[in-house]
């Protein structure tokens, strides 16, 4: 712990922290291009410099250097303000000045920090550089005079995503940041590095001329594009969210955000439900919430209801619906839509329960079905870094393009009975053993098995738990906590014969199964449920409700709103407690804080914020069965949900990037 | 240096390299030269086995030798490393070559001291040859580049001829060299001052001077 000063002010900072870190522990704002807490070090924006003795008397780039005992550090010293305008001015010497035409105006580190720490104006009379435009996919737009070298760009994409493609070609003025032969970004993070430039030159190509910072609301949301439940932010201007960013959550998505996640934006205001509709001789007709209501009340179901319940409905929803479905004497909730059947009695089998935080220090990892960069692609880059700790990960599940090394084992979901030795030696050995259960696995019936897996490796230890479900659905933990699970899963509805079936956007279910039923699609989509439906009740998105997410780790978040929903359509649960009125039953809820409380009362962890305590692991069945070849569930990992599918932006990721189609560029 | 751009990735530049493959003395040498690093380290190899890539390339079209992008990808597959890192390191040093160059690939040193030596000259006399900057001449025999110090100031003005320097240049001298190399002969390398040897001090040392036929100390003279 080595004692430095800061500008006079004697503290005492960490072991191997750098000279930058602890004038931030003084309070000190350093400025700086190319540091980034999460990346390595590069040290050639130079803008961090400082005064520090002993040492050369000259100034020194304090990201770069490390802190040492009796270090006397001055970030306030005139060698440091002159060095600081320095740095500034030979930046801005190429750099063009076309902030007013700049995505990035308002929100630029450049700008920022040239007001802040620059010289009022420039000496330089010669010629800029210009560098052409690189094509860098559908997602990142390229202005490359912009650039300033500080390969925050290039360091993420080698280091975090795992995908060497961006890299700095030529030299000296001459050099230029570019993937190899200008090919598109391809990987599923890599919209990050549009957030890493602290300029303009990457930027996001679908909100390009948008709108600026200072225009719009910040919302704090939740992802539901995968189970990860990823901290974002909405900015919205006016009745629409123009973008999606991430929120700092080192628990759960670090500073990440998964491209599908960042880019549905523009899916929620098309193909929109924006009126209820009514099938009429097998055609469906515009009509009024009073006919619509009159149309659902006039089923008269009796008990004989079910629900399902979709990928991306908040808690609040689900437990409005279990309430009608409740109060008219049915019990038939599901949620898992394609028709999995796991048992789902003790949540702690189902959770994440290693924590997104805590995969990283494990140090052999077993993912048994799962394509975790298509499922939860910011828990791929978790077990990359696990790796790059010394994990040793074994994949039993087709092969996919892993990004660190992994043995794949074989198809078969039996082999997790049939174990190679060097598995066994690998977690015999293991301080901390994991393993990762997927949906391709979970339907081969492969959670007893995993159970057995972790009794005979001892998974659950002191101070760690190796056992992890990966769900895929945002709604997914919080359903299977509200009882959305049924024995037989998805079979039993369609045994029981219901006359009505409530869909909470379940857009993923094989409706020709409810053929007989009347299907009441309560959605905000016109995706493939509202094709199936009899009554359409239009509501909201995710982004148009308050609403209580439960990640696959089992932790608890809230979303807010940011913009009403569009047309007549409603929020989910006052359509809902309509419901209710037209079917004569009593829910016991006038408010959504009513609504929260009768929750809350029901499952009290889905009112604290923060992970919910499952309790222990149920012991491994005596006997447990799986077998067959895993296959994975995500086909088209940009177009995994009614949003998605909806999204211009996403729609031509899938085309481009999955299916090698290139969209030719309107003339500019 | 400002126009140095790889050879544009052509359906016909893949049919012409996409099937390259080291000789088999090469493929030795490269794996000879993979040997040199520790195992898991092998990128390190990435400098020499170019190298080795361009001089294959030169040998094959009797040129200088250059990168084509199949080449690069070729070396990155044997080294295991993402080839946009080949990339860099390809276009980061001038001395690879990433588009076609003539069987003598002329750089004249520009920098300061040349300059004040006379390089101007030795540029007039390659212009006036047919020797244009970043071009080949039609016959394929010279490729024109300007570059910056090599390091010969002492014997300045100098040009580097592939592996050879040419140091101590006039006009006539450069013209001799080019003739020469021209005719399919080799010239003399190193300097063309006639009785000098390397860099030492034309018309004998200025300083020093008792140390030329023993060791002196000076160390009293201080």
């Amino acid at each position: 712990m080595p004692k430095v000063k800061v500008d006079g002010v004697e503290l005492e900072v960490p072991a191997g922290a750098t000279v930058l870190q602890a004038c931030e522990l003084a309070g000190k704002e350093i400025p700086r291009f190319c540091y980034h807490e999460r990346l390595s070090i590069a040290g050639n924006c130079r803008m961090c410099l400082v005064e520090v003795k002993p040492g050369p008397p000259k100034p020194q780039a304090s990201c770069a250097l490390p802190a040492a005992e009796g270090q006397e550090i001055r970030t306030d010293s005139e060698m440091v303000k002159k060095a600081r305008e320095g740095v500034m001015e030979f930046l801005l010497i190429n750099h063009p000045l076309d902030c007013p035409i700049c995505d990035q105006g308002g929100e630029c580190d450049l700008q920022d920090q040239s007001v802040a720490y620059g010289r009022g104006g420039s000496r330089y009379h010669e010629h800029k550089r210009a560098v052409t435009e690189k094509y860098m996919g559908p997602l990142i737009k390229t202005t490359m005079t912009r650039c300033i070298h500080c390969t925050r760009c290039v360091r993420f994409s080698e280091e975090i995503a795992g995908v060497d493609e961006i890299g700095a070609l030529y030299r000296g003025e001459t050099m230029q940041i570019s993937t190899y032969l200008e090919k598109a970004a391809k990987h599923e993070l890599s919209a990050n590095v549009i957030d890493l430039c602290p300029v303009g030159a990457l930027t996001s190509k679908p909100y390009a001329f948008e709108a600026r910072p200072w225009e719009l609301k910040k919302t704090l949301s939740i992802d539901v594009s995968d189970a990860i439940g990823a901290n974002i932010r909405l900015d919205s201007r006016g009745r629409e969210v123009l973008r999606i960013l991430p929120r700092v959550n080192d628990d759960v998505n670090e500073e990440w955000l998964a491209d599908r996640g960042r880019f549905l934006v523009d899916g929620l205001t098309r193909r929109r439900l924006d009126r209820p509709w009514l099938r009429r001789d097998g055609k469906l007709v515009a009509a009024t919430w009073a006919e619509a209501f009159a149309a659902v009340a006039s089923i008269n179901p009796g008990s004989s209801v079910a629900v399902v319940a979709g990928d991306l409905v908040d808690c609040e929803t689900m437990f409005a619906a279990k309430e009608l479905a409740g109060a008219l004497g049915s019990t038939l909730l599901e949620g898992r839509q394609t028709g999995l059947a796991y048992t789902a009695s003790n949540l702690a089998a189902v959770a994440f329960n290693s924590t997104l935080g805590g995969i990283e220090e494990a140090d052999a990892i077993l993912i048994v079905g799962s394509q975790i960069r298509d499922e939860a692609p910011l828990l791929n880059a978790r077990l990359r870094k696990a790796v790059k700790r010394g994990a040793k990960v074994f994949v039993i599940g087709p092969v996919w393009d892993t990004t660190y090394p992994a043995t794949f084992l074989g198809e078969d979901a039996g082999l997790l009975f049939d174990l190679p030795s060097d598995v066994t030696d690998a977690f015999g050995a293991a301080a901390k053993p994991a393993i990762i259960i997927g949906g391709g696995a979970l339907a081969k019936g492969a959670l007893e098995a995993g159970l057995g897996f972790a009794e005979r490796f001892n998974l659950v230890r002191d101070g760690w738990n190796g056992f992890n479900v990966l769900h895929m659905a945002a709604s997914r933990m919080g359903g299977l906590m509200l009882g959305y699970a049924q024995a037989g899963g998805l079979a039993d509805l369609v045994a029981a014969k219901p006359k009505m079936v409530i869909s909470l956007g379940a857009d993923e279910v094989d409706w020709t199964k409810f053929a007989d039923s009347m299907i009441v699609h309560i959605g905000h989509h016109g995706d493939k449920a509202a094709h199936a439906a009899d009554v359409i009740l239009p509501a909201a998105a995710f982004s148009e409700k308050d609403g209580t997410y439960v990640n696959t780790e089992g932790r608890v978040q809230f979303a807010e709103r940011a913009v009403f929903a569009p047309g007549e359509a409603r929020e989910d649960w006052t359509i809902l407690r309509a419901l209710a009125d037209a079917f004569g039953v009593n829910v016991g809820f006038d408010s959504f804080e009513q609504l929260r409380a009768a929750m809350i009362a029901q499952v009290p962890a889905l009112g604290v914020e923060g992970l919910a305590d499952y309790g222990a692991l149920p012991a491994a069945p005596a006997t447990a069965a799986c077998s067959g070849t895993i296959g994975y569930p995500i086909k088209d990992p940009y177009l995994n949900n009614a949003i998605g599918r909806a999204s211009p932006t996403l729609q031509r990721c899938s085309s481009e990037l999955l299916h090698g189609e290139l969209q030719a560029e309107a003339a500019e | 240096m400002a126009d140095r751009h790889p050879e544009p990735d052509t359906p016909q530049l893949r049919a012409r390299w996409g099937n390259f493959a080291w000789t088999e003395a090469n493929a030795a040498k490269a794996k000879e030269i993979i040997a040199r690093y520790p195992a898991g380290r092998q990128r390190s190899a990435v400098m020499p086995l170019l190298d080795l890539a361009q001089r294959q390339v030169g040998a094959e079209e009797n040129t200088q030798g250059w990168l084509p992008l199949p080449v690069m990808e070729y070396v990155a597959a044997q080294l295991d490393m993402p080839i946009i890192r080949v990339l860099e390191v390809a276009t980061f040093y001038t001395m690879y070559n990433i588009a076609p160059v003539g069987r003598f690939h002329v750089q004249v040193c520009g920098t300061t001291p040349c300059m004040l030596r006379g390089s101007d000259d030795i540029l007039a006399v390659c212009k006036q040859r047919g020797l244009k900057k970043g071009h080949t001449t039609a016959d394929g025999l010279f490729t024109l580049t300007e570059v910056e110090c090599m390091g010969n100031c002492a014997s300045a003005p100098m040009v580097q001829i592939n592996d050879d320097n040419y140091e101590d240049l006039t006009a006539e001298r450069i013209e001799h060299i080019l003739d020469e190399l021209a005719a399919g002969r080799q010239p003399k390398t190193g300097t063309q001052e006639p009785g000098r040897h390397t860099v030492e001090p034309v018309g004998g040392p200025t300083s020093l001077t008792a140390m030329v036929s023993e060791n002196h100390d000076y160390r009293g003279e201080w």
